[in-house]
């Protein structure tokens, strides 16, 4: 089965990016030196998951990177490397290198083989002087496997299975169908241990096998098809080698043999003599034989001796024999060291008691014969709880080396960013079981359709079940909507680095403070208020925390506070960025007004409008051009940026308090609450957020000032009237004012009233955008469709004071037109173009 | 056919691991955290769990030692996900329960050839 990787890359770009941010946030989280266990495990876990995926889909150069990264968490994460501020700093730049190679991989671009050779450096140097264990290296292979690998022909296996295999889900079936894909194999089932029915427990495993496997295949090879129960078996391999397996060939049977009979006859005096010498060369090994008597002990050896000898031409049964003698001896605690004894003093007391019928290849023989019944016997040793006697199966794959050559551009789509969202199983519950709801409320109203005569008792249900329908598609409008909200946490996630670095950087002491980091908001307007929050902070950090110095000089804590806020009011998200540095300057932000020519006049002014001049193109009253937030990127854009989105923001100061930063936005940019307005034949949508009040006109308070056309006077104020059919050029049914309305709108702490003819209902209203559609119309934001499948325009409010400013200053806009001329102008987009 | 619970908080690699099995002509059901897929599999009756060891709210170790305390999962084949790195991880999934593992980084064929192993 071939499976395309790169169908799974996206999932796993998005993913890791977002583990790379909560990498960054949590490092920066990190206290140094007593570090909380749970989050560097959430910041290993994040490298662990980067690096299992980039291996898995062919990420190599990403891998190997991360690997030393994942290596270092692992080491903190159990405490053997200490979290210093230095280790936290690679970290950090190794994340952000990630990040690159990632995004450049994403792209097919090239990568920066020399940032991430630097990182790599850094990482490795770190690792080895850290104070961890500082061994990357994966653990050396032993791979001198003490076989004599040329002539194995095939191996016999003794498997018996704990009682308890089966309660890990393993079967020894499965292990011995796969020894079956291996070669030939002959299975013996040992059933001795099998209980009597009335004794057996079906979940136990009693049955034990020797399997004979007729394949020149490696230990290792062997050892892997039981990995995975190497600690629920005792697991005997012996490798059969030569030609027939009949034997050993370094065996010498005859000589065995011959020399053995000629010892039997004093075979119990060897036996005690042996112990004798053994001890007394050995005291050491006494303890071993503490649970048993000499007496036994000798009859035990001959035994086992004549055993031996008896099967030397029997090597199944020899090695089954050795095999439980091996795991009986490790349980008398003998080590492979007590096996040369024993074999040098046999021998020796065999060549006494042969005395000069012993011979230099008499003792080759049993020399050679006793080293492999020791190493038969040893191997029969079940491993102490570790693996340590199985290399093999520890590391298959080895570590990669720094610099990979990385393969760009696969087969892979280009562009490839398509944008998507991840969106909680919740909501998508929520979404299904809203369906659901939707789908009994049609059936319901649906069988209105089949009834002959309605009568009331009909009509009585069918209203309930229309208000049902109208109950279901706004909660279905709701569920939907807030699949496309996010928590701003994720706009919020970039500033502790960006505070973190930036405050290094000014020489400033900073701490950020963030709340209400679960405050949901639409995707597409968290994308857009990104950039403006950065300036925003870079500005409050820059421009509003003082210097440590000067704090302190103020009475106040030398580390400043930068607190992000976001909470919800209305419809609205507002954001709020406060400081408590220095706050704005009122008689410098005057001055520098002054000098651009913004206000003559200061007298009138509040402080509040002074504050807001620093939103003015070309503003900036730092002293000096700073590289932080001086970037030629004024609080004009910041506020344009955020107009656009339909938002607002604003300041509030108090001098050497500090300031904070107001940013209104909508939820969503999709849909909107608005007033429908009927204007001739036309209806418009006002958002019902710009409007402040709707007045009826009375003709008396109308009046005319010069340049800037027609103005309302409501209460003390005079408002500019906007004649939307004069704008938008498009006839009008009123020839009489006095049965016209006016609806005041505001952006901006500007008022205009717009003249409509009559007001219809509210409603929130789906946006759909005329760019896309057709083209940008100066003064409208969009349209929507009406429930009776019209289209309605959305009126911008923003656009309409600049189209007002435009009109009004056209002569034949300055007094009030009568219909002759709005009429003969219909189809127009913008009364501009008169 | 057999139904296999696949648990990684990784989306991606539960992508590749669902496509793979599914391929195969598996069912699989995918849980993001030990504590979700111990839910899933108290709901439902599984043929083989797959689960990743590093996990957030509830960790791989820890669902297999909840999984095999349930009668209805004492002898159901788990495999851990496990990275070549992580012994100590094989030795405790093992002692948790976990029948066998499967190193990182695999590919499909690697995976739906130790899943023949213990589906029978």
């Amino acid at each position: 089965m071939s499976v395309d990787m790169s169908q799974f890359l996206a999932t796993f770009y998005e993913e890791s990016f977002e583990g790379l941010e909560i990498m960054e946030s949590e490092l920066l989280n990190l206290d140094i030196g007593a570090a909380d266990s749970e989050t560097i495990n959430t910041i290993f876990r994040a490298a662990h998951s980067i690096k299992g995926g980039s291996g898995t889909f062919g990420l190599t150069a990403v891998a190997s990177f991360t690997h030393v990264m994942e290596t270092m968490l692992d080491e903190m994460r159990d405490g053997r490397r200490e979290v210093s501020q230095e280790a936290v700093t690679i970290l950090l730049s190794a994340v952000d290198v990630l990040s690159e190679m990632l995004t450049a991989l994403r792209d097919e671009q090239p990568l920066n083989h020399d940032a991430i050779g630097k990182a790599q450096q850094d990482l490795d140097s770190l690792m080895a002087a850290g104070n961890g264990s500082a061994d990357t290296s994966v653990e050396t292979k032993t791979e001198s496997m003490p076989n004599d690998s040329q002539n194995i022909t095939g191996w016999k296996i003794k498997f018996t299975p704990h009682t308890d295999m089966f309660k890990c889900g393993n079967d020894p079936v499965r292990m011995i169908r796969e020894l079956d894909g291996l070669g030939d194999i002959k299975v013996d089932v040992d059933v001795a241990k099998l209980p009597e029915l009335n004794k057996l427990i079906p979940e136990d495993s009693y049955l034990s096998w020797n399997i004979s496997l007729n394949s020149p295949i490696s230990e290792h090879d062997v050892r892997e098809v039981f990995a995975w129960v190497e600690d629920e078996c005792d697991l005997v391999i012996s490798p059969v080698t030569g030609s027939g397996g009949n034997n050993s060939p370094e065996l010498q049977v005859d000589v065995l043999e011959s020399s053995f009979n000629l010892l039997a006859p004093q075979g119990e005096k060897l036996v005690a003599r042996f112990y004798e010498e053994l001890f007394s060369r050995y005291p050491q090994v006494v303890p071993l034989f503490k649970n048993t008597t000499p007496e036994k002990q000798q009859i035990k050896l001959l035994t086992a001796l004549k055993l031996v000898v008896n099967n030397l031409r029997n090597p199944d049964t020899l090695v089954k024999a050795l095999t439980e003698m091996g795991l009986r001896h490790q349980e008398y605690g003998a080590e492979a060291g007590h096996y040369d004894a024993v074999a040098s003093t046999l021998i020796d007391v065999m060549q006494e008691l042969a005395g000069d019928k012993w011979t230099t290849e008499i003792e080759t023989a049993w020399k050679d014969a006793l080293t492999v019944i020791a190493k038969v016997m040893l191997d029969s040793y079940v491993p102490d709880g570790q693996n340590v006697a199985t290399p093999g199966m520890v590391a298959t794959a080895p570590v990669g080396t720094p610099q990979v050559q990385v393969k760009t551009a696969e087969k892979r789509k280009s562009g490839g960013e398509a944008s998507s969202i991840r969106v909680s199983i919740d909501k998508v519950d929520e979404l299904i079981n809203t369906v659901g709801e939707l789908v009994i409320t049609q059936s319901m109203l649906g069988q209105f359709g089949e009834v002959e005569d309605l009568n009331n008792s009909h009509l009585e249900k069918m209203r309930d079940g229309l208000a049902q329908l109208e109950r279901n598609t706004r909660e279905l409008q709701e569920a939907v909507m807030r699949i496309r909200m996010l928590p701003i946490s994720f706009a919020f996630q970039r500033f502790p680095r960006l505070v973190h670095d930036l405050s290094a950087q000014l020489g400033k002491k900073v701490e950020l403070k963030m709340s209400g980091e679960h405050t949901e908001l639409d995707k597409t307007v968290m994308e857009k208020i990104g950039d403006p929050l950065v300036h925003l902070v870079r500005n409050s950090m820059d421009h509003g925390i003082e210097k440590p110095e000067n704090r302190v000089d103020a009475n106040k804590h030398e580390t400043g506070v930068v607190h992000l806020n976001a909470y919800h009011q209305g419809g609205n998200i507002v954001i709020e960025i406060i400081d408590d540095g220095a706050g704005l300057n009122t008689e410098k932000i005057l001055a520098k007004a002054k000098s651009l020519g913004l206000v003559t006049d200061s007298e009138n002014m509040t402080e509040e409008q002074i504050h807001d001049l620093i939103f003015n193109p070309g503003f900036s009253t730092a002293d000096e051009v700073s590289d932080v937030s001086g970037r030629g990127v004024g609080m004009d854009v910041v506020r344009r940026n955020i107009r656009s989105l339909g938002g607002t923001v604003d300041v509030k100061s108090v001098q050497g308090e500090g300031s904070t930063f107001t940013i209104r936005l909508p939820l969503t940019l999709a849909i909107l609450d608005g007033q429908l307005v009927r204007v001739g034949s036309e209806t418009y949508i006002i958002p019902l957020v710009s409007i402040v009040e709707s007045v009826q006109l009375d003709e008396g308070k109308i009046n005319i000032v010069s340049g800037r056309g027609e103005v309302y006077k409501l209460r003390d104020e005079f408002i500019p009237i906007v004649r939307l059919y004069h704008i938008f050029s498009i006839p009008f049914d009123m020839n009489d004012d006095e049965r016209g309305l006016l609806v005041v709108v505001e952006a901006d702490g500007e008022k205009i009233a717009l003249f409509v003819d009559e007001l219809l209902g509210q409603q929130q209203v789906v946006i759909k955008s005329l760019e896309t559609n057709f083209k940008k119309v100066e003064g409208l934001s969009g349209a929507t469709i009406l429930g009776d499948g019209t289209v309605a325009l959305i009126l911008d409010v923003k656009g309409l004071f600049d189209l007002n400013a435009k009109v009004a200053t056209r002569p034949e806009f300055v007094f009030r037109s009568n219909s002759e001329e709005a009429g003969d102008k219909g189809g127009g987009n913008s009364g501009v173009a008169a | 056919m057999a139904t296999i619970l696949a648990v990684d908080d990784s989306a991606s690699m539960r992508q590749m691991v669902t496509f793979t099995l599914k391929g195969a002509g598996y069912e699989v059901v995918e849980a993001s955290d030990g504590q979700e897929a111990l839910e899933k599999a108290k709901g439902q009756q599984f043929n083989l769990v797959i689960s990743d060891v590093n996990m957030p709210v509830m960790d791989g170790i820890t669902l297999i030692k909840e999984l095999r305390a349930l009668e209805e999962y004492k002898f159901t084949p788990m495999l851990m996900l496990t990275t070549e790195s992580g012994d100590d991880k094989k030795t405790q999934g093992k002692t948790a329960g976990a029948t066998g593992w499967i190193v990182k980084p695999f590919n499909p064929d690697q995976l739906l050839a130790t899943i023949k192993k213990v589906l029978d």
